[in-house]
């Protein structure tokens, strides 16, 4: 008797059922915007556990690609970091002119390649949709690190995991967005996250660069309230519990001389900040120019150092989410 | 285009020829009532096939050019301008011995909703339906959205409608909202 023969005919090759399995689950981020409050929750509690100990190997012998078709510092940064504090190792591009997509490569073919390789791939590409597509063609979990301006979910976790901490909820908060809100896809992250926690927004921003009307229908088709203003004193921000500031951008406006009359009423001072309230916290999703004095930097509401600081919590917990593991 | 286009009936079945006789010779009508009317009578019975109805008039050579009727080898006949109570006035296009997908009506939609599609069976009409756009479109229409993924990569548009009324789609990869009529069919 053939035993061999048998034994070949028996076994389903273990890699066949690793892809099955794979595909039935992928457990890609491509967007948080639609996940329920228990998603976000346990999110949460696990970017928690990792800030308690960020330093792990429970990703040992797994390998993360980082696949970075636009340039970035902060966000690939903070997933290699991720990646290699959990004993992970990490692989992957910062710039697509060295790789095959300069060649004409389509994206598919890159994913569909890097998956023979790694166990999650983080992706940012200029092109919106992108990373949805990758989930698509993959059967290896995508972490979207920024698709055009379209998403951006791990700030969204990390602004989310910030407003948590400092405000020891996400429920019906006052939340102030200040700055270029028509192109800023952080803003518009954050303010699709944050629909089951009935919040308020304030939207304070130049015409040129006010919050877009899809946003506005959104908000008005989920029950989510909104004031729009343009008036940026101390005042305006006195009901904040979280001050959301963005860069207003010289490049984004038609209008020069709109922008000379605006670029500076949207700056936060010191003495802006008499009026908050004791448990407001100033947020900014990093770099800076000018719309933040260096004088805020002191004052105990300024959180924009320590929320790029709670990044790494919140990428380790996307990283180990996708790849089932638990802290 | 006031005038109607028809093409000749090659009929081997005696009711068929004289269907057409009775066509030529029947003396112009004085009233306009529904059916009457010279338009009525120049236009052909299909034994099988499918009538298109309550086409706008300014849609009917695009809903043509979209079904490539010009390469048909079937009979067809395209009429223009006729008086609808619905309409005001309306383009129908008869195709013999063609019968239309669900996908390929969907199409239709795209660029003309709501017009009829009626199955024609033995002369009978045994089925219509109503170019209604579906929820999803698969490969119908590009994405407006220069930075779409979908127009940098050689894949399948997919558009979820998200207002029949007013003909507003999603691309579900770049989640623009945009107007079905302003933008291209694949």
């Amino acid at each position: 008797m053939n035993y061999e023969l048998c034994i070949m005919n028996y076994f389903v090759p273990l890699q066949e059922i690793w892809k099955i399995t794979d595909r039935m689950e992928n457990k890609s981020i491509v967007s948080i915007a639609d996940y329920g409050k228990e998603k976000i929750q346990y999110l949460l509690d696990m970017a928690a556990e990792f800030e308690r100990q960020p330093n792990r190997t429970i990703l040992h012998g797994k390998v993360v690609a980082t696949l970075f078709f636009e340039p970035s510092t902060r966000t690939r940064l903070s997933f290699e970091t991720a990646a290699n504090r959990l004993g992970a190792r990490v692989i992957g591009f910062t710039d697509p002119k060295v790789t095959s997509s300069s060649k004409g490569e389509t994206l598919k073919d890159t994913i569909k390649m890097v998956s023979n390789y790694a166990d999650v791939i983080v992706m940012r590409h200029r092109l919106e949709g992108a990373a949805l597509y990758a989930s698509e063609v993959t059967h290896v979990p995508i972490i979207n690190a920024g698709d055009g301006s379209n998403l951006h979910p791990s700030q969204t976790m990390l602004d989310l995991y910030s407003i948590y901490k400092t405000q020891g909820t996400l429920e019906n908060l006052n939340i102030y967005m200040v700055g270029d809100l028509k192109y800023g896809r952080t803003v518009h992250s954050l303010l699709m996250s944050m629909r089951p926690y009935n919040p308020t927004f304030h939207f304070i921003a130049p015409k040129e660069l006010e919050m877009p009307e899809e946003y506005k229908m959104y908000c008005k088709k989920e029950g989510i309230k909104y004031v729009e203003q343009t008036d940026f004193t101390e005042d305006t921000i006195a009901d904040a519990d979280i001050l959301y500031m963005t860069r207003v951008q010289r490049e984004r406006f038609t209008d020069l001389m709109e922008y000379e009359r605006v670029k500076d009423a949207y700056i936060l001072r010191a003495d802006m900040l008499g009026k908050c309230r004791e448990n407001m916290k100033i947020l900014h999703p990093l770099p800076r120019v000018n719309e933040i004095e260096q004088d805020v930097d002191d004052s105990p509401h300024a959180y924009y150092f320590q929320q790029a600081q709670n990044g790494l919590y919140a990428r380790e917990a996307l990283i180990c989410s996708v790849l089932g593991i638990e802290p | 285009m006031g005038r109607v286009v028809t093409m000749l009936i090659k009929k081997e079945m005696e009711k068929d020829i004289m269907k057409s006789e009775e066509k030529v010779t029947t003396p112009r009508p004085t009233g306009r009532g529904k059916g009457e009317g010279p338009q009525a009578l120049l236009v052909a019975a299909i034994e099988n096939g499918t009538v298109i109805d309550h086409i706008p008039t300014n849609k009917v050579f695009t809903i043509a050019s979209l079904l490539e009727l010009d390469k048909c080898s079937d009979q067809v006949t395209i009429g223009n301008n006729f008086e609808s109570g619905k309409m005001g006035k309306k383009g129908i296009i008869k195709i013999a011995n063609r019968f239309f997908s669900d996908s390929e009506i969907s199409r239709i939609a795209v660029v003309c909703p709501n017009i009829r599609f009626c199955l024609i069976k033995d002369y009978d009409v045994v089925e219509k339906k109503i170019a209604s756009l579906p929820d999803m479109l698969t490969n119908v229409v590009h994405c407006a959205n220069p930075v779409c993924i979908t127009n940098n990569e050689p894949m399948k548009t997919v558009f979820y409608v998200t207002d029949k009324e007013k003909g507003i789609v999603k691309c579900r990869y770049c989640g623009k909202e945009q107007q079905i009529e302003h933008i291209k069919l694949v």
